[in-house]
């Protein structure tokens, strides 16, 4: 069962669903396309790549084939064999080559056919590129883009080694920026970015989303990497989510406010540089703070994010923040018990509940 | 050649590609009905290897797999019915459901493992290797994985540390010409695969992989070699993947002559026939086929009926509990 048929199940009553009304960010009037999210992406790299010669794609399978989740698909056909570039699976080497390229001139946009194998790169990713700048004290710069799905919970059963969130490995390392888009606007808009962008940026594509639908300006945009955005609008408490995590979050404060309570949601956005004074501003206007985010528990980013609460609104809370997160666990193959570890709207609910009882 | 092989030995292989050719079929079938969930990379067309390498290990061998492994566990002894409730994620699987196609694993017959990150499996079996080693025991070590993985560093790591080890390791690469959708000519250069085995001084061979009789040979004398401390070797075993990456591809990158001619070399109707010739009734092989039939539908019965795993068990077997010894 997808995540969103089992969520409405679970709340029971009116089934709301995760319809792209759940979050409007194109003002009326504006001209704009209805297009997915990852029609949104594949266009963001369309049009970076007929702006700017530099940059080209690479990775295992993302020529003619279109990559593993089909988001290159027809860019070989537009752009050619030179621009849109199939690799062996070598990922580490994949990695140290757009970097190699970055130093002298380039921007590559690198894709990782899921990030769990990101693993092999990390060499490549946080040793090198990231250090890069630093240690030649300002001489040199690596503008690449390195595109991950990551995620799971669409009860997709892709087990331990293809489901992880893993947005804190990089994030832990000063000189990368970490992006985790919610929506096709954002997805775009970022990653045109993080395109630009003169550092190397994870930009972190949440697989469930793939599919999801919105509103899509017609005119050349990009949106600020390391800035929260507000999603919704409220007084009574703070949801601060990322990525598939802010659609739970909505649809929460969609719930919740048929109860009453007035929700305020903040889409992280980028995990690093972290917007600590979005977080902080709202927390102390609604003095109630619930983290959502799909990566494990310990260690994850919601840990950061209290910290950035405690920094900027002690004195405003009027209850402990709450969280809630994967489970501790590593992915299940099993339908039945891979279910459990994913937060659901259901958790954000009861969390939000428990922090208005307080 | 074929003919030096013992009967008893030709008729296991063939029993043993028929089972793999019979869950294969089924699995995709029950993959199509929503019975089996997540990634399905069948290895239908492949049998050969699986069933001519593993037919030269004893129990205590060791084997590591690739995310296409159902026919590496059931050549090396797996029961098609943990297997099967494995792949449904029911709690009485091998693993309890909790890794399923891509990562089924059975210590108990030497199967450590299949793996969802290609490459990997060729580092951890030198481990195993130098285990049999150091023991001062004649174990062996195979790794399977594909034409795509020897394009990973961890792969050329592993075969420079095999050889400077001097490891009883034995690299089995089931080379199908394909990575996913990449064709081998666009994501390697040399002729051979076996090629890269020169770089490492280990011998390496190139046999047809759709001849159960010429995998079986290649590997037994690396086997003999390793088990006598000659150390690694590298077999390329030349075969087709019949069917699409993981189930859910539709192969569009596949040329329309290719995908007529596909099914033109069959290992099982090949090994069938030289069985044949050989003096076996046909009576004997329908048995054989017959039995892995029954086998099959018992496999699906038990995973149907087998109960899913306790929501509760998504945080166990997280750690090993420390022996109350320490
Ligand atoms: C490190 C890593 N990179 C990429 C993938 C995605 N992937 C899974 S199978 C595969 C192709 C493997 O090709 P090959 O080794 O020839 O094996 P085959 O599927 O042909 O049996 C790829 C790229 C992965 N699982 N692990
Ligand atoms: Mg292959």
């Amino acid at each position: 069962m997808a995540a969103t048929e089992r969520d409405a199940v679970s709340l029971g009553g009116a089934a709301p669903v995760m319809s792209p009304d759940l979050i409007m960010q194109v003002a009326p009037g504006t001209p704009a396309r209805e297009m997915s999210y990852q029609e949104a992406i594949r266009e963001a790299l369309r049009e970076e790549m007929t702006r700017d010669a530099s940059v080209f794609v690479m990775g295992e399978d993302v020529g003619k084939h279109g990559g593993a989740f089909g988001v290159t698909r027809t860019l070989f056909d537009q752009f050619g064999g030179a621009r849109v570039r199939n690799t062996p699976i070598s990922e580490n080497t994949i990695v140290g080559a757009a970097t190699g390229a970055a130093l002298v001139g380039m921007r590559p946009v690198i894709e990782i056919m899921f990030v769990d194998f990101s693993g092999l790169a990390m060499d490549q990713i946080c040793t090198q590129a990231a250090k890069l700048r630093f240690m030649t004290g300002g001489q040199c710069q690596v503008p690449w883009v390195l595109r991950m799905p990551q995620g799971g919970g669409a009860g997709k059963s892709t087990a331990a080694q293809h489901s992880q969130s893993l947005e804190t490995w990089f994030a832990h390392i000063p000189g990368l920026k970490v992006v985790l888009p919610s929506t096709p606007y954002d997805a775009k808009g970022l990653l045109k970015a993080a395109i630009r962008d003169n550092n190397p940026v994870i930009f972190l594509e949440h697989k469930f989303l793939y599919s999801f639908r919105g509103l899509v300006p017609d005119q050349d945009y990009v949106l600020p990497i390391g800035k929260c955005d507000v999603k919704r609008v409220g007084t009574d408490v703070t949801i601060v989510a990322s990525g598939y995590m802010v659609w739970h979050a909505m649809l929460a404060a969609q719930m919740l406010e048929r109860e009453g309570v007035s929700v305020e949601v903040i889409d992280v956005r980028a995990i690093s540089p972290l917007d600590r004074e979005t977080i902080g501003a709202s927390a102390r206007k609604t003095g109630r703070v619930v983290l959502v985010a799909e990566a494990v528990r310990d260690y994850g980013p919601t840990g950061e994010w209290a910290m950035a609460v405690t920094e900027q609104a002690f004195d405003y809370l009027r209850a402990p923040v709450v969280r809630v997160t994967g489970r501790n666990s590593p992915v299940p193959f099993a339908n039945s018990i891979e279910d459990g570890v994913w937060p659901r709207t259901d958790d954000v609910l009861q969390a939000v509940r428990q922090v208005m009882a307080y | 050649m074929n003919n030096e092989i013992p009967i008893d030995v030709a008729l296991s292989m063939y029993g043993t590609m028929v089972r793999i050719r019979r869950f294969e079929q089924a699995v995709s079938e029950l993959y199509a009905r929503g019975k089996i969930p997540g990634f399905l990379h069948t290895y239908i067309g492949e049998e050969a290897v699986a069933a001519g390498v593993c037919a030269n290990l004893r129990l205590e061998d060791k084997i590591i797999s690739t995310h296409r492994g159902h026919g590496h566990l059931i050549a090396k002894g797996g029961r098609l019915d943990l297997m099967m409730a494995e792949l449904f994620g029911k709690a009485t699987g091998y693993n309890k459901g909790k890794g399923g196609s891509m990562h089924i694993a059975e210590p108990d017959l030497g199967m450590l493992g299949a793996n969802a990150i290609v490459g990997a499996g060729a580092a951890i079996i030198n481990g195993a290797a130098f285990t049999a080693q150091y023991l001062g025991n004649d174990g062996v070590a195979v790794a399977f994985f594909g034409d795509g993985a020897t394009n990973t560093g961890t792969f050329h790591e592993a075969m420079n540390f095999a050889a400077v080890w001097n490891l009883p390791s034995i690299f089995v690469c089931e080379n199908n010409g394909y990575a996913e959708s990449t064709p081998r000519r666009q994501h390697q250069k040399i002729q051979a695969v076996a090629q890269r085995a020169v770089a490492y001084d280990m011998p390496g061979v190139t046999v047809d992989g759709n001849n159960v009789g010429a995998v079986y040979l290649a590997t037994r004398s690396a086997v003999q070699r390793a088990r006598s401390g000659g150390g690694p070797a590298f077999i390329e075993c030349q075969t087709t993947r019949w069917r699409g990456h993981h189930e859910a591809d539709q192969q569009h990158y596949r040329p329309k002559e290719e995908m007529l001619t596909i099914e033109d070399r069959d290992a099982i109707r090949d090994w069938r026939n030289e069985l044949l010739a050989r003096g076996v009734s046909a009576a004997q092989l329908d048995e054989i086929e017959q039995t892995a039939a029954q086998e099959l539908e018992n496999a699906v019965a038990f995973a149907e009926a087998s109960p899913l795993p306790d929501p509760a068990q998504a945080y166990t077997d997280i750690f090993t509990p420390v022996s109350e010894a320490l």
